[in-house]
């Protein structure tokens, strides 16, 4: 435990007045609060148009937001907040660089890939620590992979899925042409979304993999070659209602729209995307997050950027309202009924004891609104509507040590 | 008084169609539709839908009954209403930006307005429209209160979960109680030795000592069958006599009734869907509740707390208030 690092001013001034009261627990009084934040330069896909601003910090920028949200209550309660960024090079040491970050805090923003992310949880520096995954949907990570020391608030996959076929089951379209590319979270989705067919009565028709290297995306005359290529490439599918496409390197998800060989509305990672934020939501408040990132980062707010804000806000949860001033405190805390974060989607969102992954709502959007929002009405469940969405109690492979 | 009565009485039938003069005038300010609607407390009939500027939400009754003043968010801006013409007749850009709420003191001189955008709470001269300070508070700054007596403004912050106790001579900050998740709106009691927060997401009221600034109770909401994450409790209400609060519970579609003495929730009334805020009839017999999702405005009647119909208004209708008889 490195409790230690964190400098108490207890007794230097005690909490003030308005604080006190039967009713409210008391926060700590003066703390310095270290949050971590540990990334890596990994590859980014091409953009689908070189005019297309390619954003490299994503995440970070969300989390240093959350810092100054956290701070806004902070400095009404003598506590302070501060992010240690560490962005591990596209071939640098991230053990190393773990070991330096957790050697100054156990509170840990991990914008990391399944497998760096379980590299940095195994270590024994890390035994101890809160590590909030605020990137990787992978499902393995909430159940076999399962650690004690880390939290998801990035949905998974199979809430992703659910969350989508929900909708589709909603419209009764029943049909889906399954097209998916052939990186490793393609696969992870496409099962997922075969999971969830079963789960609320959708049929997968075929599944097709694409392979379609995008090239070099500049070329004069491109969209005649893709013009071609998609209807070829989607030909003679059995009857479906819609085509439900797992593309999560972009290699081809954004061409199917418009071209596919018959007319059917695109779903999954483009199209209708299924996510936890996107640029333009505005509902609950949203847009207040929206143009405060907007005012001080001056570019939209992604997905990755919320989940690293989240991230932050779960922490300056736990250490306002805990009324604790240690590492077990506030894990405790946070897995307690008590605890609720608030992440503009309409309800207070909590951590699922089985597998810590965080409850909640996820938007479908298209490219310009939002088309609904899922759990959807009607899917019903004895004690979180949200529990509907990804891998519920009684089907968890997760095991975590009492 | 027979003899204005009479005069009154035959000046409406000369003008033939106007409403009752004797009726209230419910003002319902519609996110959505840019208006506010007027509707006549005795024919429950829309009067007049008044154009305002973008996204009006939050609104008062001037103590004088005479202004109807909106917070008009994404003009930065309020509207002012005259509440005998029923038209928008001036607008008071010092506001400062995204105003979602705004109280009014009790002498009427000053208004306090919450800019959500800026983390401020405006303080305002009313005569001049003028702003006289703004008082930097947490982020995402909602419910506006100000207490019977004039000497103290709450705040709250929705972001940040707190309530901002200022004092009104000084404008300074005088306690930040820390409440539930997202507070929305702060009312005094009557008496105004209490200061009642909702907290949303929270799903509680906070009830603060106005001496102490301690929160002395915390009320939660439960109806069977509705899942806990609905309870969100945003406008509250006490009846003339203090002795009953009425709390809108948003998504539940339920306002709650709370005997203010024993603390106990004595009711649940349903209403219209994602009921936000509330009004009190000037003669304390009806409660008037906004229904954002159904786009209409329930009448409760206060005796028998009975549901007793619903007025279609116009889009996302937000916040509530009524003008007296004959004011």
């Amino acid at each position: 435990m490195r409790v230690s690092r964190f400098s108490w001013l207890l007794g230097l001034c005690a909490a003030s007045a308005a604080i006190a009261g039967p009713a409210s627990v008391h926060p700590p009084a003066k703390l310095n609060v270290e949050i971590g934040y540990l990334g890596r330069d990994y590859p980014n896909p091409l953009p689908i148009s070189l005019l297309e601003p390619v954003v490299t910090d994503q995440g970070l920028q969300g989390a240093r937001v959350g810092i100054s949200d956290n701070l806004a209550t902070g400095r009404f309660l003598g506590q302070s907040y501060h992010l240690d960024e560490k962005i591990t090079a596209r071939d640098g040491d991230i053990i190393a660089d773990a070991k330096q970050l957790l050697e100054k805090t156990q509170l840990v923003v991990a914008d990391l890939t399944p497998e760096d992310l379980l590299r940095v949880a195994d270590l024994p520096e890390a035994k101890n620590a809160i590590i909030i995954n605020a990137r990787a949907s992978n499902d393995e990570l909430r159940g076999k992979d399962c650690r004690r020391n880390v939290f998801h608030v990035a949905p998974s996959w199979s809430m992703r899925a659910d969350a989508l076929a929900q909708y589709l089951a909603w419209k009764r379209w029943k049909s889906w042409f399954l097209l998916r590319g052939n990186a490793k979270e393609d696969i992870e989705y496409a099962e997922a979304m075969k999971r969830a067919a079963k789960k609320f009565g959708g049929k997968i028709v075929e599944e097709r993999t694409i392979i379609f290297d995008p090239g070099n995306r500049n070329s004069e005359t491109g969209h005649q070659q893709i013009q071609t290529q998609i209807p070829m490439r989607t030909q003679n599918p059995p009857p479906h209602d819609i085509v439900v496409v797992a593309d999560t390197q972009d290699t081809f998800g954004e061409y199917l729209m418009w071209r596919t060989s018959l007319p059917k509305p695109i779903a999954g990672t483009q199209g209708l995307v299924s996510v936890a934020w996107g640029p333009l939501y505005e509902e609950y408040g949203g847009i207040q997050l929206q143009k405060r990132f907007r005012a001080k980062i001056k570019r939209p707010m992604t997905e990755r950027d919320y989940m690293a804000w989240l991230a932050v806000r779960v922490f300056g949860e736990a250490v306002t309202r805990s009324g604790k001033a240690d590492i077990a405190g506030w894990r405790t805390y946070i897995l307690s009924p008590q605890f609720g974060v608030a992440g503009f989607k309409g309800q207070a969102m909590s951590f699922r004891p089985w597998d810590r992954q965080l409850r909640q709502p996820i938007l479908l959007t298209g490219p310009r609104s939002l088309v609904s929002t899922s759990p959807q009405e009607g899917f019903l469940h004895p004690k979180y509507l949200t529990d509907t969405l990804g891998v519920d109690a009684p089907e968890t492979t997760c095991k975590l040590p009492g | 008084m027979a003899k204005t009565t009479t005069r009154l009485f035959v000046a409406s039938l000369m003008l033939g169609t106007a409403p009752s003069a004797f009726a209230d005038k419910i003002f319902v300010s519609n996110e959505r539709d840019n208006t506010v609607t007027v509707v006549d407390s005795d024919t429950l009939k829309v009067v007049k839908s008044i154009k305002t500027g973008k996204r009006p939400r939050g609104l008062v009754i001037t103590p004088d009954y005479k202004e109807v003043i909106v917070c008009i968010g994404d003009d930065n801006r309020l509207d002012v209403i005259d509440t005998e013409k029923l038209e928008v007749m001036k607008s008071y850009p010092a506001s400062g930006p995204d105003p979602e709420l705004l109280a009014v003191n009790h002498k009427g001189d000053r208004l306090y307005v919450a800019n959500e955008d800026d983390g401020l709470v405006t303080v305002m001269d009313r005569a001049t429209g003028n702003a006289i300070t703004q008082i930097p508070v947490g982020v995402e700054p909602e419910g506006m209160a100000v207490s019977p007596d004039d000497s103290l403004v709450v705040n709250t912050s929705e972001q940040t979960s707190m309530a901002h106790i200022i004092d009104a001579k000084s404008n300074q900050v005088l306690a930040n109680l820390l409440v539930d998740t997202r507070p929305r709106e702060a009312t005094f009691t009557r008496d105004g030795g209490e200061v009642w927060v909702s907290a949303e997401v929270g799903g509680t009221v906070a009830i603060i000592d106005t001496k102490k600034f301690e929160i002395k109770q915390k009320l939660s909401f439960e109806v069977p069958g509705v899942r806990p994450e609905l309870m969100q409790p945003i406008g509250i209400r006490f009846t003339l006599d203090g002795k009953l609060a009425f709390i809108a519970l948003g998504p539940a579609n339920r306002v709650a009734v709370v005997n203010t003495a024993t603390r106990k929730i004595e009711n649940y009334i349903l209403v219209g869907q994602r009921p936000w805020h509330l009004a009190l009839k000037p003669d304390g017999k009806k409660l008037y509740v906004a229904n954002g999702m159904t786009n209409d405005v329930t009448v409760i009647d206060i005796a028998s707390l009975k549901a007793e119909k619903s007025v279609p208004v116009g889009r996302l209708p937000w916040g509530v208030v009524v003008k007296p008889e004959a004011k």
